[in-house]
């Protein structure tokens, strides 16, 4: 597809009036003085469909670009269109890949963007990267093309190194922010973080606490007293807790703390400081690390959680009385994530403790059922909506549940925006009834009017996916993984849910009838992931050959047959076919 | 809950099924994915549930052995955790799981006990199974006097070794510093600040 083409067809729609367009009432620069207060995105995109010299006044004055998968358009295109931009937001990679469900090596490479960036934009400040692979020379040329560089976050993502941080460290004068979530990096050792010059001093936001390194902790030190603008602040587990006292003594009105590990043997002197200097912190709003904490050493944090509206406790594995301890400083808790460890009767006090709470994430600490623990089951759910009755978004993994308990979560808590239930075993009925848990899943579709993400799981049939496109008609992204009967049910779906954007689906027996029925579905949705199902290699090229605006691709397993299409990537895109697909993408 | 996948097959819903053939198209391969069904379906995890396919994706459960409980293999992938979290995930190996014990020795008496400390809310509790377990009585704690008047008076010893009275600082940083506890008679702890 050429990349040329779709420009005329963007400027056509733009001109739809015609080739020659009446005046504007008003002059460019007034236009553009107008539309440089518009920030979001959705209503730039309308700006520009408005009229000819609208698009051009829009996309003179866009300085934040936001693109959802990066293969939907090429760094040509968008160099082309837009000559200002100041701040970059990429995604790269299919969800499912957090999960190793993409080999190594598929793409979404950031450094072709970082090339054209350099030439183009040399006024960029802010680089925000997802699911993108991310080299040491690519950090490098960041570090050394972009003089007013400021903020960098770099989540979910891979391919870097030590080297690449001591670059962005040593040549970034007017860094901000250097914000690393959740990122894989084998061999990232500490010296990066001593790279800072001196004198600079600038940093707000510092979060390393993912990685896997030993960090000087007195460069660490000095750098924190340094940066008095310093608002958030997340370590690794190499950070022990006396080091972190030292390190809340320089930054007491802290926003955000990661903390380090809180494994350690304090003498009472100790913990009388480390308790002083988190009762100090006055300011804290959002609190996660506590590696290793023990109910020893909570009670150190309780001075600081008066302010807290955001506990993320999903890197420690607490028991369910410690944690009720620590919840009852916590009143103001809008979000809570946590793992399963404190059981039912920890989410019993959650619902006692926390009227505020808005989302609640519970990560399972037992995922492969290796041990045999309990985890939380559906009282522990029904406990938080009792009390939580402002919950809207959820995330739950849990190993039974049943659909009276659902039915009755969804009318004490209507608002949900995100419903995210796992229940892990593959295919678990209700566990009282033994029925499939279509009647839960109806419930939430018929209760909560402004859902837009769900995630379905356990026992279900096509009777599911009839309700959902029945009913859920603001749903944006939808998860399915070993459920359903046939094709009926992903045809159910595609054609009744008309915001729909984003559709991953696993083991499911959906073949090339439901695949197909989408067609035109794609067009408007970010992108369709397909794995395990009934799909064919056929299926695939003729919704590539029918639909030459999307990019088909096909990843096959090992030892599979060749008409199998066992992993399938379809989305819409205005840069044509990958130009770097590994040879294992097939794209049709 | 009857075998839904079973179910499917008998009805021939290839017969019914929506074809997208082209003219000329060869149509083998749909059949063939019908009927490879038996990789897409669902894992048999109960034991009631005798008649439904126990068979699951790609890589993993062997669908020969459905009548047993399924081995517990890894689907890729499943649950979907990101594997940075899988690693942080470990069982927590320490006191809270195993209990806080630690040993209570008495003056006099011939061998020692085990206490659980995390089980107790507070000094008032520990105390009271402290006079239960030894049949004794402590009497009250005064910041001045210790256990002034008391046959027995509670101790312990600390992270450093020291032997400290039970009572002069908050429980919990009691909880973090205790290893092991000692009542002693009230006379030898008139060293411990008992105005006796």
């Amino acid at each position: 597809m050429d990349p040329d083409q779709s420009e005329d067809s963007h400027s056509n729609s733009a001109n739809s009036h015609g080739p020659t367009q009446p005046p504007s009432p008003f002059p460019d620069e007034v236009l553009e003085k107008v539309l440089s207060f518009i920030d979001s995105r959705k209503d730039r995109g309308s700006v520009s469909l408005v009229r000819k010299d609208w698009y051009n006044a829009e996309r003179w004055t866009r300085s934040k670009l936001f693109i959802g998968n990066c293969y939907s358009v090429s760094p040509e295109i968008v160099a082309r269109r837009f000559p200002r931009i100041k701040s970059v937001t990429l995604k790269g990679k299919p969800r499912f890949s957090d999960f190793n469900m993409l080999p190594r090596d598929w793409g979404a490479n950031v450094h072709s963007w970082l090339v054209m960036f350099a030439k183009v934009y040399p006024f960029l400040e802010e680089l925000r990267l997802k699911r993108m692979t991310v080299t040491d020379e690519s950090l490098e040329l960041l570090a050394k093309s972009f003089p007013g560089f400021k903020a960098l976050t770099l989540s979910s993502c891979d391919g870097f190194s030590e080297n690449g941080l001591k670059a962005i460290a040593s040549h970034c004068r007017n860094l901000t922010e250097l914000d690393i979530q959740d990122s894989v990096t084998d061999d990232v050792g500490g010296g990066w973080l001593s790279c800072f010059p001196e004198n600079f001093a600038s940093l707000e936001v510092l979060n390393f606490s993912s990685l896997n390194c030993e960090v000087s902790f007195d460069d660490l030190e000095r750098l924190v007293s340094r940066c008095k603008s310093l608002r958030v602040l997340k370590v690794n587990d190499s950070i022990t807790l006396d080091q972190l006292r030292r390190l809340l003594v320089h930054a007491p009105r802290l926003m955000e703390l990661g903390t380090g590990s809180f494994m350690q043997e304090l003498t009472p002197r100790q913990y009388e400081d480390i308790e002083s200097a988190f009762s100090n912190c006055k300011n804290l709003q959002v609190l996660s690390g506590l590696w290793e904490a023990t109910s020893l050493y909570l009670p150190v944090l309780y001075g600081a959680c008066a302010s807290l509206t955001f506990l993320n406790l999903s890197d420690v594995a607490l028991q369910s009385s410690e944690f009720a301890r620590l919840l009852v400083h916590c009143p103001n808790l809008r979000r809570l994530w946590v793992i399963d460890t404190v059981e039912d009767k920890g989410l019993e006090a959650v619902g006692s403790s926390c009227p505020l709470l808005e989302e609640l994430r519970v990560f399972p600490s037992d995922p492969y059922d290796r041990h045999h623990r309990d985890g939380v089951t559906e009282l522990g759910f029904l406990a938080v909506s009792r009390g939580c009755r402002k919950l809207r978004y959820v995330l739950y993994f849990c190993r039974r549940m049943t659909n009276a308990a659902v039915i009755t979560i969804v009318q004490n808590c209507p608002d949900f925006t995100h419903f995210r239930l796992c229940i892990m075993i593959p295919g678990q009925p209700d566990y009282l009834t033994n029925e499939p848990m279509d009647e839960a899943f109806a419930a939430v579709v018929k209760t909560c009017t402004k859902l837009k993400r769900l995630s379905v799981s356990g026992l279900l049939t096509d009777l599911t996916f009839e309700y959902i496109g029945k009913y859920a008609k603001n749903l944006e992204t939808l998860s399915v993984a070993f459920a359903g009967s046939s094709d009926w049910g992903m045809q159910c779906v595609l054609e009744g849910c008309p915001k729909l954007r984003k559709l991953e689906i696993r083991d499911c027996p959906f073949g090339n009838a439901a695949l197909l029925s989408g067609r035109e579905k794609y067009e408007m949705m970010r992108s369709l992931w397909m794995s395990s199902c009934n799909v064919t290699m056929k299926g695939c090229r003729l919704l590539a050959k029918e639909m030459p605006r999307l990019n088909v691709e096909v990843i096959k397993d090992e030892g599979s047959d060749d008409g199998q299409a066992d992993r399938v990537y379809v989305y819409r895109s205005v840069a044509g076919p990958r130009r770097d697909a590994p040879p294992f993408v097939l794209t049709l | 809950m009857e075998g839904v996948m079973s179910h499917a097959s008998d009805l021939n819903l290839k017969a019914t099924e929506l074809r997208l053939g082209l003219p000329g198209t060869d149509e083998h391969d749909e059949f063939v994915s019908v009927a490879k069904n038996n990789k897409r379906a669902l894992p048999d995890q109960s034991a009631t549930d005798s008649g439904r396919k126990g068979i699951s994706s790609g890589k993993s459960i062997d669908h020969e052995h459905e009548h047993e409980p399924a081995p517990k293999a890894q689907i890729v992938g499943w649950p979907p955790v990101r594997s940075y979290r899988k690693n942080n995930l470990q069982a927590k190996k320490t006191e809270a799981e195993t209990g806080m014990y630690v040993k209570v020795s008495m003056d006099g008496a011939p061998y020692l006990r085990k206490i659980d400390l995390s089980v107790y809310n507070g000094y008032a509790e520990l105390l009271k199974a402290l006079e239960s377990m030894f049949k004794l009585t402590i009497g009250d704690y005064s910041e001045r006097e210790g256990y002034k008047g008391s046959e027995y008076a509670p101790a312990y010893e600390d992270k450093d070794g020291d032997l400290m009275l039970v009572g002069d600082v908050p429980w919990d940083m009691f909880m973090s510093s205790c290893k092991r506890l000692r009542i002693m008679k009230g006379s030898d702890a008139s060293g411990l600040g008992c105005g006796v």
